[in-house]
C-alpha cells in the first residue's frame, strides 16, 4: 500500500537497490546517461524528511511498490481525439512516435542532437545528484526528443497511463523550441494501481518562443508520481504552465525554470488536490539570471480527509536581475480538520530595483458564500461543490483546450 | 393589501436571539398574512437585520426563546436551504460576491431547487434561459450580468437588482428585503420598487426593512413597525413612517428610558 504513512529511510534505499539489480543493461540512445545515473543513484541516499527539501514529503511509501520496471502499458481509455490534436501514447516497450504523423513544425531530434542537448538544461546541470532525476535517467528507456520550428497549429498531447501495472515507468521528454516558434503541449499522466511514474520534461525556449504546457495528472491512492519540469528561457520567450494533479498516494511536482538572461515571461498555474492519506508536494523554483523578467505564479491546493498538501515556491532574483516583476500567490482550501497544508513562499532577492510580491492564504470554504447559496435553496453539499468547482476552475481553465475532453473538473470533484 | 381572512404566512412569537453572547432580539412579535406588505424601521443596531437573518436561518445567530411558524410549520427547525425551498426569501443588504460561480448557473440551480419543492419540473439550460430572460425585464437588468460570477464586480445597484431577479425567479411566499434601497440611485430605486410591486400579490407577503420613506413612497406598506432594543415597540399604518420621517426616533429613546431599557 502506498498510503502507509511512515517507513524507515532504508526501506527506500533497499527498494532502489532491488530496482537497480533488476534493470536490463543500459541500451539505446540513453545508454550512457543510464549508466552514469545508475552509478549515481547507487550511492545516493534516498530522500528523507531530515533533508530540508524533503521535510514534508515522505517518499517512503514508494518502497511498497514492486521494484521492477514496467515494460508494457495498456492502451489508455482516452477520449476521441479531434483533428486539432496530435496524440502520442507512451507505451514503455515501444517507440511512442512510431507511426505518428507529426504536425507541421515538429520534427524528431536525431541521436546526435539528443546526445548534445540531453541534460544540458541549466537546471538539470545544477541538479546532479537529485534523486528523482537520477532515478528517471537511470531507467528511462528512451527520450521523446522534438524540435519545434514556427507555429505548430495542432496541440501535441502526450498520454502515459501506468494503469494497474505494478512497478516503475519512466518517461523523458526533450523539447527544443526554436526562435519565435509556438507549441501547445498537453501532458496526461494517469495511473490506476500500485506503480510509480517518473517523468522529466526538459525544455529549451529560444528567443521569442512560446510554450503553453498543461499537465493533467490523475492518479490512484496506491500510485506515486515524480514529475520534474526543467525549462531554460531565453529573453522574450513565454512559458505558460498549468498543472492539475489529483489522486496520487504520493506526488512530487518540481517545475524548475530559469530565465537565462531575464526578459522572459513565465506564468505558472497549479492545482493539487489531496484526500484520504494522500500527499501532494509542489516544489517550484524560478530563477532570473538577467533583468526585466516577469513571473506570475498561482498555486492552489485543496486538502480533504487526512490529505497533506505541500507548496514550496522559490524565486531567485540575483543582483543582475534588476527590474524583475514577480508575483507569487498560494491559496489553499482546508476541507477537513485532519487535513494539512504546508505552504512556504521563498523569495531570495538581491537586486534592489524589483517588484516582487508574494502571499499565502489557507482557509475553509467561505461561510458567507455558503450561507448565501443555502439561502437560495441550494443544499450544503451542492453549495460546497459549487464553491469548490469555482476554486478549481481558475486553474483548470488554463489547461490547453484539448484537456477538456478528459473532463478534469468532473474527475476532480468526484474524487473530493 | 389587507384582507382579514387571508391565511397567516408567518407568525413570530416572543422571539429572542443572540449572536455569540450578545442578545440582539428581545421578544419580537409579528404576524404577517398573505397579500400584506410590512415595513420594518428603526435605528441602526435595533435588530432589524438580525431578525431577517434569524428568519433565513443564518448559523451565526442562535434563537434562545420564542417561535416562528411559517404556514403552520416550525420554521426554526429547518435549515436555511429548506426554508428557501418552501418559500422564505431574504434579499441581502450586502449580497455576497462569489468569484468563479456563474450567476446563470447559480440562478438555475436555485430556481430548480425551489421548483422541485413546489412539485414543478426542473428547467433545463435552454428552458431556464427563456425563463430568466423574461424575468430580467422586471428589473431591467443587462443580460451580460448572467455570464459573470455571482455579484462579482457588480455595482451596489446591480447587486440589488440581482437580488430582486432572484426573488422573481424563486417566487417566494414571504420575501424579507433587507435595505433593498441602500446603494440605489433614484432611477434604480424606481426600477427595483416597480419590480417588487409587480411580484407582490394576494398569495405572498413582503417584509421591507428600510430607513427611509423614499422606498415607502414607491412600495406602499400596509403596516409599519418600529423596532428598538430588539423588539417591535410600535406598529401602525403607513402614516407612522411619515411621522418617523418628521420626528425621528427620540420618542423611542424616551419610551425605552421609561421602561428602564436602552
Amino acid at each position: 500500500m502506498v498510503e502507509a504513512p511512515i517507513k524507515h529511510r532504508s526501506a527506500l534505499n533497499n527498494w532502489r537497490d532491488k530496482l537497480l539489480d533488476r534493470l536490463e543493461p543500459p541500451s539505446g540512445p540513453m545508454a550512457d546517461l543510464q549508466a552514469i545515473s545508475r552509478n549515481q543513484l547507487e550511492s545516493l541516499p534516498a530522500p528523507d524528511c531530515s533533508q530540508e527539501d524533503w521535510r514534508f514529503c515522505d517518499l517512503a511509501p514508494i518502497a511498497e511498490i514492486e521494484p521492477r520496471q514496467i515494460f508494457s502499458l495498456i492502451k489508455p481509455a482516452a477520449p476521441v481525439v479531434t483533428n486539432q490534436v496530435t496524440r502520442v501514447v507512451i507505451g514503455a516497450d515501444q517507440d511512442p512516435l512510431a507511426g505518428v504523423v507529426l504536425p507541421e513544425g515538429l520534427t524528431l531530434l536525431n541521436e546526435t542532437e539528443l546526445k548534445q542537448s540531453l541534460g544540458n538544461n541549466s537546471n538539470l546541470a545544477t541538479s546532479k545528484g537529485h534523486w528523482p532525476l537520477e532515478l528517471n535517467q537511470a531507467i528511462a528507456p528512451r527520450v521523446i526528443g522534438l524540435r519545434v520550428r514556427g507555429k505548430v497549429e495542432e496541440t501535441l498531447e502526450l498520454v502515459c497511463d501506468a494503469g494497474n501495472n505494478r512497478g516503475v515507468i519512466a518517461v523523458h521528454v526533450l523539447l527544443i523550441l526554436e526562435e519565435k516558434s509556438k507549441l501547445e503541449l498537453l501532458q496526461v499522466q494517469l495511473s490506476a494501481g500500485a506503480n510509480l511514474t517518473s517523468v522529466v520534461v526538459e525544455v529549451q525556449l529560444q528567443k521569442g518562443a512560446q510554450l503553453q504546457h498543461g499537465l493533467l495528472a490523475l492518479g490512484h491512492p496506491q500510485s506515486a508520481l515524480l514529475a520534474h519540469l526543467s525549462v531554460d528561457q531565453e529573453p522574450t520567450s513565454e512559458l505558460c504552465q498549468a498543472s492539475v494533479c489529483q489522486g496520487w498516494g504520493v506526488m512530487r511536482h518540481e517545475p524548475h525554470l530559469n530565465q537565462l538572461d531575464g526578459g522572459a515571461h513565465t506564468e505558472l498555474r497549479a492545482l493539487q488536490l489531496v484526500n484520504s492519506n494522500q500527499l501532494a508536494d509542489t516544489h517550484s523554483c524560478v530563477r532570473f539570471n538577467g533583468p526585466e523578467g516577469a513571473l506570475d505564479q498561482l498555486h492552489k491546493a485543496v486538502a480533504a480527509g487526512n490529505g497533506r498538501s505541500v507548496f514550496n515556491g522559490v524565486v531567485q532574483v540575483p543582483r543582475e536581475a534588476q527590474r524583475t516583476n514577480a508575483a507569487q500567490l498560494s491559496r489553499s482550501l482546508l476541507l477537513s480538520d485532519r487535513a494539512r497544508i504546508d505552504t512556504k513562499p521563498e523569495l531570495k532577492i538581491v537586486a534592489d530595483d524589483v517588484k516582487c510580491a508574494h502571499g499565502a492564504t489557507v482557509s475553509r470554504l467561505q461561510q458567507d458564500a455558503l450561507f448565501y447559496l443555502q439561502s437560495r435553496g441550494i443544499a450544503p453539499p451542492q453549495a460546497a461543490q459549487l464553491l469548490l468547482r469555482a476554486f478549481c476552475d481558475e486553474v483548470i481553465c488554463m489547461l490547453p483546450t484539448a484537456a477538456h475532453a478528459w473532463q478534469p473538473l468532473t474527475r476532480l470533484l468526484d474524487a473530493v | 393589501m389587507i384582507c382579514s381572512d387571508a391565511p397567516v404566512l408567518i407568525e413570530i412569537c416572543d422571539l429572542h436571539a443572540r449572536v455569540d453572547d450578545q442578545p440582539i432580539l428581545n421578544g419580537v412579535n409579528l404576524t404577517i398574512k398573505a397579500g400584506e406588505i410590512h415595513a420594518l424601521m428603526g435605528r441602526n443596531g435595533s435588530g432589524k437585520s438580525t431578525l431577517s437573518k434569524v428568519l433565513a436561518g443564518h448559523p451565526a445567530y442562535s434563537v434562545t426563546q420564542g417561535s416562528v411558524r411559517y404556514c403552520g410549520q416550525d420554521l426554526l427547525t429547518l435549515q436555511p436551504d429548506q426554508r428557501s425551498r418552501i418559500g422564505v426569501f431574504l434579499g441581502f443588504q450586502y449580497p455576497v460576491e462569489i468569484p468563479g460561480v456563474s450567476n446563470l448557473e447559480f440562478l438555475r440551480v436555485s430556481t430548480n431547487a425551489r421548483r422541485l419543492e413546489k412539485g414543478q419540473e426542473e428547467l433545463d439550460t435552454f428552458a431556464f434561459e427563456d425563463f430568466v430572460q423574461e424575468r430580467l425585464g422586471l428589473v431591467q437588468m443587462d443580460p451580460a450580468f448572467l455570464d459573470r460570477s455571482v455579484n462579482e464586480g457588480f455595482s451596489g445597484g446591480e447587486k440589488k437588482r440581482n437580488e430582486i431577479l432572484q426573488m422573481a425567479l424563486l417566487e417566494p411566499l414571504v420575501a424579507i428585503l433587507d435595505e433593498t434601497d441602500s446603494g440605489l440611485d433614484i432611477d434604480a430605486l424606481r426600477i427595483v420598487s416597480a419590480g417588487v410591486n409587480q411580484l407582490s400579490n394576494a398569495e405572498n407577503a413582503i417584509l421591507l426593512i428600510t430607513h427611509y420613506q423614499r422606498l415607502l413612497d414607491l412600495i406602499k406598506p400596509d403596516y409599519v413597525h418600529v423596532m428598538a432594543a430588539g423588539r417591535i415597540v410600535r406598529s401602525g399604518d403607513k402614516t407612522l413612517a411619515l411621522e418617523l420621517e418628521r420626528n425621528g426616533y427620540e420618542w423611542v429613546d424616551q419610551g425605552l428610558k421609561a421602561l428602564g431599557t436602552t
